[in-house]
């Protein structure tokens, strides 16, 4: 009777995911239809409405849907590395989310988190595990100061994570562009230095090549990064902590009524501050994971908008109903499309749809409740049927 | 022309799960005051809701003058005169009375409001009706019994002659009651029809001309006030004799347990104390009462006890042990149970599960926590037995979503939990505030045993029944200070309303 109720009150939130995630594609269906439509319309060349719907559909959704596999063996590594901090700003923003805070600063913490990662590697040449225990505190330090504020001023932490958003990024871009002789820039590629090679060896997180041989499948991640598992671990560990452990009942019941929690003789300050620094912690480690992978470069130049993988973190959450194992699925699907996005025919589709479907996807989300009940109704009423034979 | 003014007939609504209103019929005559009595979660609210255009029921019909009508929504059922006060009132805090009254049905003239017209219709209709109010004031700053009559101005001004009342004497303070059973018998007599959905069988038998009784979603039929008595309707609508008297063992009273010297709180409203100098003791096998109209410093007291709040100055003791400088949780272990005033705000995490918030004082407890790790199987252990013990009754057992259970048995849980950890100081607040008769008997009966075993009990209360029912002594508290102190068996609930209002004062509070 109890795990039957649970898997209904699951099933219940995937099915509504499911419902966002399908009318968000239909949506990007339609403007790509459009799109296509109005590249032959100006092309002044006779056409069906089939092929505009054909090319719609073949050059431009089948290709988002597939994401990396239309070209897996360079697709596969970039989803799989974006995936990585994408599960982690998600689980950043879930996380807080559970204790009734929203965390919109998982960008800036995100930012102070690649800077802890690349100032260990580049500047300290640590080994990549010790970089990484470099992201998490630095991003729990950008955590904990909204949550400070909260606690003690009844500051709104949107507001004041927003501020440390651009406060941090700008000072991250400073310091690492040091007027153009920052120790961590190389001015030749107009980039922070590429780690893991001559004497930036061992600060790179190992490939999956040490755990997967060099044939089938395997072979194209040969040269994809483990961090994956890692934010996979985290997942998982914080589904542990959040559902079973003391700690996890007290930082719930200060989301859902901060006034019952105190009551019950919790410390609602200290679990603000330690919540938003948990949470700064798992974004900053995200950068950590993505930066130490090898795949890209930190442009303090280019840099003056916040990186999207903080913004990207609350799609990730709010379409997993900020459950952690959701979060791994909704980040890996966030980061199929935005892959796939890339692979559609570029002279009629800009890549951006992939963004719009995942922005419809957000503002769906806002409406889960109510698919969710409508599916309860469904349950209901076939339970009646069921009792009125 | 029809006998009947309104008539619901064979109305059925269902929600997922519940059948709300099962097959129910409702005849209000011309000029009555009809009664709906029913437990918490009978029906009432959806039955009134359902004539109020909010619901559409799945079958039934509902007739007005004996012709069939379709409301479909507020506007409908104000179309046809149909008003209602709910028991939350909807009224926008920042207007002032005036614009309340007539927000929704204003007069413009160009697109302007006309308020002065409006104006004098308020003025007329309230010196008719002697309800009093400032049409000036803005709503934030008037009395809950001052709102509830701009509510029922809102009705009048629209020309309602079907009046619904939905509890409405639940916020109000005995005076205010008295004053309002006369405003609804002027209507009576004035020829409006009145619903008055209730749950305190007193105000029935004062008011009322008929009474329709609801259980469980289904009608108990309809009976004349004149030839009917309270036992009779209490065992209509609960469905079995309900006791109203409170059995006491009588027990010596033993050992102090709790000190309470000289405490001054803060108001968090005004520059004034909201307490002021309050001293008394409570000792075990005995239920102290604070009595008193709300607003007077009992909720402030209670806080600063419990160490919600801070208390300015002044000693608590605890069996000997000055509470002043310990934490909530500190303050919880060192012998104190409470059951909160506002279940809602305090007493439960509304969107924990049942069994989650049954362990909600005692989580971080050996008996449930391990490793860090809360043990689901003592958790659901512990939630069942209570749930059997406490008679908690909810849809789906320990993993219930609390928000999803009635009042009555959210508020059976809280006791159940507070009472269940046998600290030998027991603080309720309040328990039975918005509770129907089958459920303050069975929380009463829990006090009372406490008490018996040699247990200490300190009571806030607003309702004057129940402390009389229950203390075996009385403080009254007026304007944060305690003004008198009495003894159940020798004094009247006349002798305590004076106190209770600020009429007379005993001196020897001083000495203590």
């Amino acid at each position: 009777m109890d795990i039957l109720e649970r898997m209904k009150r699951g099933l219940s939130t995937i099915l509504s995911a499911l419902i966002c995630v399908i009318i968000g594609l239909a949506f990007g269906f339609v403007i790509l239809f459009f799109l296509s439509l109005s590249s032959y319309a100006a092309s002044g060349n006779e056409y069906t409405l089939k092929q505009v719907f054909d090319t719609a559909f073949d050059e431009g959704f089948m290709r988002l849907m597939k994401g990396c596999f239309y070209m897996v063996r360079r697709g596969l590594k970039t989803e799989i590395s974006q995936a990585a901090p994408l599960i982690m700003t998600g689980l950043s923003v879930g996380f807080a989310f559970k204790t009734g805070l929203f965390n919109i600063g998982a960008a800036g913490q995100y930012t102070l988190g690649a800077f802890g990662a690349l100032y260990c590697a580049i500047v300290l040449k640590l080994p990549w595990y010790l970089c990484l225990l470099g992201s998490v505190i630095m991003g729990a330090i950008w955590g904990a100061i909204p949550g400070f504020f909260k606690a003690y001023f009844k500051i709104n932490e949107v507001i004041t994570a927003i501020m440390f958003n651009w406060i941090g990024l700008y000072a991250v871009n400073t310091i690492i562009y040091g007027g153009g002789t920052g120790a961590m820039y190389c001015a030749k590629t107009t980039k922070t230095w590429a780690i893991g090679k001559g004497v930036y060896e061992g600060t790179t997180i190992p490939n999956m090549n040490i755990l997967f041989k060099n044939e089938g499948w395997g072979a194209y991640v040969q040269q994809t990064s483990i961090a994956i598992f890692f934010a996979i671990i985290v997942a998982v560990i914080l589904y542990v902590i959040i559902n079973k452990t003391t700690f996890g009942y007290e930082i719930r019941a200060c989301g859902y009524s901060q006034t019952a929690a105190r009551y019950a003789g919790i410390n609602e300050k200290r679990n603000i501050i330690l919540s938003m620094a948990i949470a700064g912690g798992l974004a900053g480690f995200g950068a950590g994971l993505y930066y130490l992978s090898g795949v890209a470069e930190w442009q303090p130049l280019v840099s003056t908008s916040l990186p999207g993988f903080g913004f990207d973190g609350i799609s990730v959450a709010l379409l997993a109903s900020s459950n952690p194992i959701g979060i791994i699925f909704s980040a890996l699907f966030i980061a199929h499309i935005d892959v796939g996005g890339g692979y559609m025919n570029a002279s009629f589709f800009p890549r951006e749809i992939a963004d719009i479907v995942s922005g419809i996807i957000i503002y769906l989300c806002a409406f889960m409740l109510l698919f969710k009940s409508a599916i309860a109704r469904v349950f209901a009423s076939r339970n009646d049927l069921k009792g009125g034979k | 022309m029809s006998e009947y003014i309104i008539e619901m007939r064979n109305i059925t609504k269902v929600f997922p799960g519940i059948r709300a209103n099962d097959d129910i019929t409702l005849q209000l005559k011309k000029g009555e005051i009809h009664a709906l009595l029913g437990e918490n979660g009978a029906g009432k609210s959806t039955l009134m809701s359902v004539l109020f255009g909010l619901y559409q029921p799945e079958s039934g019909t509902i007739l007005k003058d004996g012709q069939v009508v379709k409301i479909n929504n507020p506007n409908d059922a104000n179309a046809l005169k149909i008003g209602m006060v709910h028991q939350h009132f909807k009224l926008v805090e920042v207007f002032t009375v005036l614009e309340n009254i007539i927000l929704g049905a204003e007069t413009t003239s160009m697109g302007m409001l006309e308020k002065k017209a409006a104006r004098k219709r308020v003025v007329e209709l309230s010196e008719k009706y002697g309800l009093k109010v400032n049409p000036d004031a803005m709503v934030e700053d008037i009395s809950v019994g001052m709102q509830q009559r701009v509510e029922i101005l809102k009705m009048l001004y629209r020309n309602n002659d079907i009046l619904i009342f939905d509890e409405p004497t639940a916020v109000l303070t005995p005076q205010e009651i008295d004053d309002l059973m006369e405003i609804m018998r002027g209507f009576a007599k004035e020829g409006k029809s009145i619903l008055f959905i209730t749950h305190k069988l007193n105000e029935i038998m004062a008011v009322a001309d008929r009474c329709t009784v609801l259980r469980k979603g289904k009608c108990m039929g309809t009976v004349d006030i004149k030839n009917t008595t309270k036992e009779e309707l209490s065992r209509m609508m609960v469905g079995r004799d309900v006791s109203f008297e409170v059995e006491k063992k009588d027990i010596e009273v033993g050992n102090t347990v709790l000190e309470v010297r000289n405490v001054t709180v803060a108001s968090k409203v005004h520059k004034n104390n909201a307490v002021k100098s309050v001293s008394f003791d409570v000792r075990e096998g005995e239920i102290v009462c604070i009595a008193g109209i709300e607003g007077n410093g009992q909720t402030e007291f209670i806080q600063a006890l419990t160490g919600l709040e801070k208390m300015a100055s002044g000693s608590v003791r605890l069996y000997g042990r000055e509470l002043k400088p310990l934490s909530i949780r500190q303050r919880a272990r060192s012998g104190m149970a409470h059951i909160p005033e506002d279940r809602h705000k305090h007493g439960l995490v509304l969107d924990y599960t049942l069994e989650q918030n049954l362990v909600l004082q005692r989580y971080w407890t050996d008996e449930f926590k391990k490793w860090g790790f809360i043990k689901n199987r003592a958790v659901r252990a512990h939630a069942k037995r209570l749930i059997e013990k406490f008679d908690v009754r909810s849809g789906q057992g320990p993993i219930t979503i609390a928000r999803s259970m009635s009042g009555g048995n959210q508020q059976k849980a809280i006791i159940g939990r507070e009472i269940d950890r046998n600290e030998p100081l027991v603080v309720a607040v309040q328990p039975t505030r918005g509770l129907d008769v089958g459920a303050i008997e069975f929380i009463h009966q829990q006090l009372v045993q406490v008490r018996d075993s040699g247990r200490a009990v300190l009571l806030v209360s607003l309702e004057l029944d129940e402390v009389m029912k229950l203390s075996d002594r009385i403080l009254v508290m007026y304007e944060g200070e305690i003004v008198g102190e009495f003894d159940p068996k020798v004094t009247t609930v006349q002798e305590l309303g004076l106190y209770m209002a600020g009429g007379k004062r005993q001196n020897k509070a001083k000495e203590a």
